[in-house]
């Protein structure tokens, strides 16, 4: 078998232009304006770049993706939320889509990578504290409120608009 | 003229065998032997639904009680097979349903089930008992009331990973108030919200209830009530974990759980809030089995609730965990058999957490009895796999996922076959391999060289020739299932280990080099084999032989090679040599 087979001797990477083709990274970076509102609602992820995705690659179940994905389909209007957050000591707001975001964890990764700054880890009974920054928001009764008392999906509701605080100003609103 | 044991002897005799390759073995010594064990064999496992016939299972074995069949191929489960290529369990229940009266369970895996077909269950056997569907479709939650109504004496109705179209929850209602029996409920995967209070009675008269998996749609203000009316549970899945923060709740929910003295495994936790994880608490060091895998949260709760379960043998979880939570991970359960790390984000294109090679080399390094992985990661080193293989030599299923097809050693910029080589020759006793990264065809002759227990084998985007393919068939001497996709893996090694493929139970090609030519010749050379061509583009003759079909499933069988329920996207060998569809 050994002396019938040609072993192809590469330079390069091994691979063929079929498969190569198909798995060619599009880098979509974003325009200049955060949020595109015709965005594709199988987008699940804030990062810049998505790639063209191959069929069954990464091989995950579709109903881990699915778990995972935002229940668009629940808020049935299809329509952003978009909340305006403003950060003590800068000087313009930032307006970001609730509905982008899957959970917690992501919307606070994603304003530390906004703000540049750090939020740190929540937890019922001390908020933010130790933190440099604490994450609050105003609700519908008017009310601010720590980031991260409510389930998220209340909070996506509820939530009119944040304002990262200095965690030193946020003390007083931790869960007492 | 032999004498032998009465009959009845005998029969006693093999009643003390359970395996089926006993038993396989036992029919081969002599035609009475044959006859005798096939009258008293109760429990059949077949694992491919077209390597046999309904009319050839069922002449040979009258007695079944229990049957368990897989449908699809593997790679089914991420959408490479066309939809109704197959796998119908209509066409097995239909002929059961006249030749076992007395069948009491049917576990199937990947198959098409119809709620005719769950309908014919529920009324053709007395004494149902047992009901497994995994990563099954094709039926509704009608068919499930079927079930809930009509089998008296049902003990496990699991509906684990299968896509059911859920018309209502109204389902659960239809198990009557006499029925008692209920051992295990898995609903999971279902979406609609069921009547609470029908969930209620049924776990209250189910004094026997030892798993009860819920799903989404029970809220956590409810889990309380299920969990009090059955603090016998062995197994649970709660619903989704997450609600207004309130201290009664809490309490409520820690009282009910402390209460379940047997509880061994969770699993559920969608939305979770972190602040009612400690409610498991009093549980967590009875626990071996945690699936958090669509629990969101950060690393830091994640590590809380896992520190407290110390005799945990199966942890399923998100990267989330990230290397500093495998890391507390591997120092305090050393007890620790199989892990699973699930992407949080498959198809970003960059790491949104930070895990990476170092969390699985961190366990690997401090869990002994780790023989079991799946990991995804977006990048990996030589070097690190080096060090898992040397840590774990007891490796049994190792299964890497590099998020990016084809990528290199992130160090070194290197192909990883040093790295998987190392697996193979490290872990003598390795049954099962998925492979991901950048791969030449070494890595596959190190397979073939080492990899002498291998029973199934994964490869995507990987080698670089036919040798490598070659490798692996003519090497891996416990090959049972291949499956390969994007691979420029052709004729000559397929063709050249044509006998090969006779002993292995399948062998799937998808997006490879094989041509249609080969495939005829495949399939005139071996009879034994259902040489199967699945491509959408049209009848495969009405282009060049030397055309490279989309995707080839080769598989043996006893039965016919013309299927009756093959949709036009598949042609099989005809008698006269031509490929045929249906």
């Amino acid at each position: 078998m050994e002396t019938s087979v040609a072993t192809e001797l590469r330079l390069g990477l091994p691979g063929r232009d079929e498969s190569e083709a198909k798995i060619t990274s599009v880098s979509n970076k974003r325009s200049s304006s955060e949020m595109d509102d015709s965005c594709d609602p199988q987008q699940e992820s804030v990062a810049p770049a998505q790639k063209a995705q191959v069929v069954g690659w990464p091989p995950v179940r579709s109903y881990r993706k699915n778990i995972l994905q935002k229940k668009a389909e629940s808020s049935s209007d299809g329509s952003a939320m978009f909340v305006k957050v403003s950060m003590d000591g800068a000087p313009y707001l930032r307006k970001i889509d609730l509905k982008f975001y899957m959970n917690y964890l992501d919307l606070l990764k994603a304003l530390q990578n906004m703000f540049k700054c750090t939020i740190g880890v929540y937890s019922e009974r001390e908020g933010y504290d130790g933190s440099e920054f604490a994450p609050t928001y105003e609700d519908k009764d008017g009310d601010w409120m720590l980031v991260g008392d409510v389930p998220w999906e209340m909070f996506v509701t509820s939530c009119k608009r944040m304002r990262i605080m200095k965690g030193s100003e946020a003390r007083g609103l931790g869960c007492l | 003229m032999a004498y032998s044991f009465p009959e009845e002897v005998l029969e006693h005799v093999f009643s003390f065998l359970s395996l089926a390759r006993d038993r396989n073995a036992v029919s081969l010594v002599c035609k009475s032997w044959y006859e005798i064990e096939r009258w008293c064999r109760h429990r059949i496992f077949v694992g491919n639904c077209y390597a046999v016939s309904p009319e050839i299972v069922i002449r040979r074995f009258p007695e079944l009680r229990a049957v368990e069949m897989k449908g699809k191929p593997h790679f089914a489960d991420f959408n490479l097979v066309p939809e109704g290529w197959g796998a119908y369990a209509y066409p097995w229940i239909a002929a059961m349903a006249e030749a076992y009266p007395f069948l009491e369970e049917i576990k199937l895996k990947r198959m098409v089930v119809t709620d005719e077909s769950l309908e014919l269950i529920s009324k053709s056997y007395k004494n149902f008992k047992v009901l497994v569907l995994t990563s099954c479709e094709g039926f509704t939650t009608d068919g499930l009331a079927s079930i809930a109504a009509n089998c008296r004496h049902l003990r496990e109705l699991d509906l684990r990973e299968s896509e059911v179209e859920d018309l209502s929850g109204h389902w659960l209602s239809h198990f009557p108030d006499s029925c008692t029996s209920l051992v295990s409920l898995n609903m999971s995967c279902l979406g609609s919200e069921v009547s609470f209070s029908s969930l209620e009675r049924l776990v209250a008269r189910s004094p026997n209830l030892r798993t009860l998996r819920l799903n989404r749609a029970v809220p956590l203000e409810k889990l309380a009530n299920l969990v009090r009316h059955a603090p016998q549970l062995v197994e649970l899945g709660t619903g989704a974990y997450s609600s207004e923060i309130r201290s009664d709740t809490f309490s409520s929910l820690a009282d009910a759980f402390s209460a379940c003295k047997q509880l061994k495994a969770l699993s559920g936790f969608w939305d979770v809030v972190p602040s009612y994880l400690p409610a498991v608490y009093s549980v967590c060091s009875g626990i071996t089995s945690l699936n958090l895998s669509y629990a969101a949260i950060p690393s830091s709760d994640l590590v809380k609730l896992i520190s407290q379960c110390q005799n945990l043998q199966r942890l399923w979880v998100l990267d989330y965990i990230e290397d500093s939570g495998l890391e507390a991970l591997a120092a305090s359960c050393k007890d620790l058999q199989e892990l699973r790390v699930f992407p949080s984000d498959p198809f970003g294109a960059e790491p949104n957490v930070s895990l990476t090679e170092q969390g699985l080399v961190s366990v690997s390094e401090g869990c002994p009895k780790l023989e079991s992985v799946l990991y995804f990661c977006r990048q990996m080193s030589n070097a690190a796999l080096i060090a898992i293989a040397r840590n774990r030599p007891n490796f049994i299923r190792f299964r890497l996922c590099i998020i990016e097809p084809q990528a290199a050693d992130y160090l070194t910029l290197e192909p990883l076959d040093a790295g998987f080589g190392a697996i193979v020759e490290n872990c003598k006793e390795l049954r099962r391999l998925s492979m991901s990264g950048l791969l030449t065809d070494r890595v596959f002759k190190y397979i073939g060289t080492h990899a002498k227990k291998l029973e199934m084998l994964s490869i995507a985007f990987a080698g670089e020739s036919d040798l490598g393919l070659h490798h692996v068939l003519s090497g891996c001497d416990s090959l049972r299932k291949l499956e390969i996709r994007d691979c420029p893996f052709g004729d000559k090694a397929v063709l050249a280990n044509a006998a090969k493929l006779d002993t292995m139970r399948s062998l799937w090609m998808s997006s490879c080099s094989v041509s249609f030519g080969a495939c005829k010749l495949l399939a005139q050379k071996m009879p034994r084999l259902n040489v199967e061509v699945i491509d959408e583009r049209g009848p495969p003759d009405s282009r060049p032989e030397s055309c490279v079909v989309e995707r080839v499933y080769v598989y043996r069988t006893v039965a016919s090679r013309q299927r009756l329920d093959m949709p036009d996207f598949v042609w099989t060998l005809d008698e006269d040599s031509s490929m045929r569809y249906s």
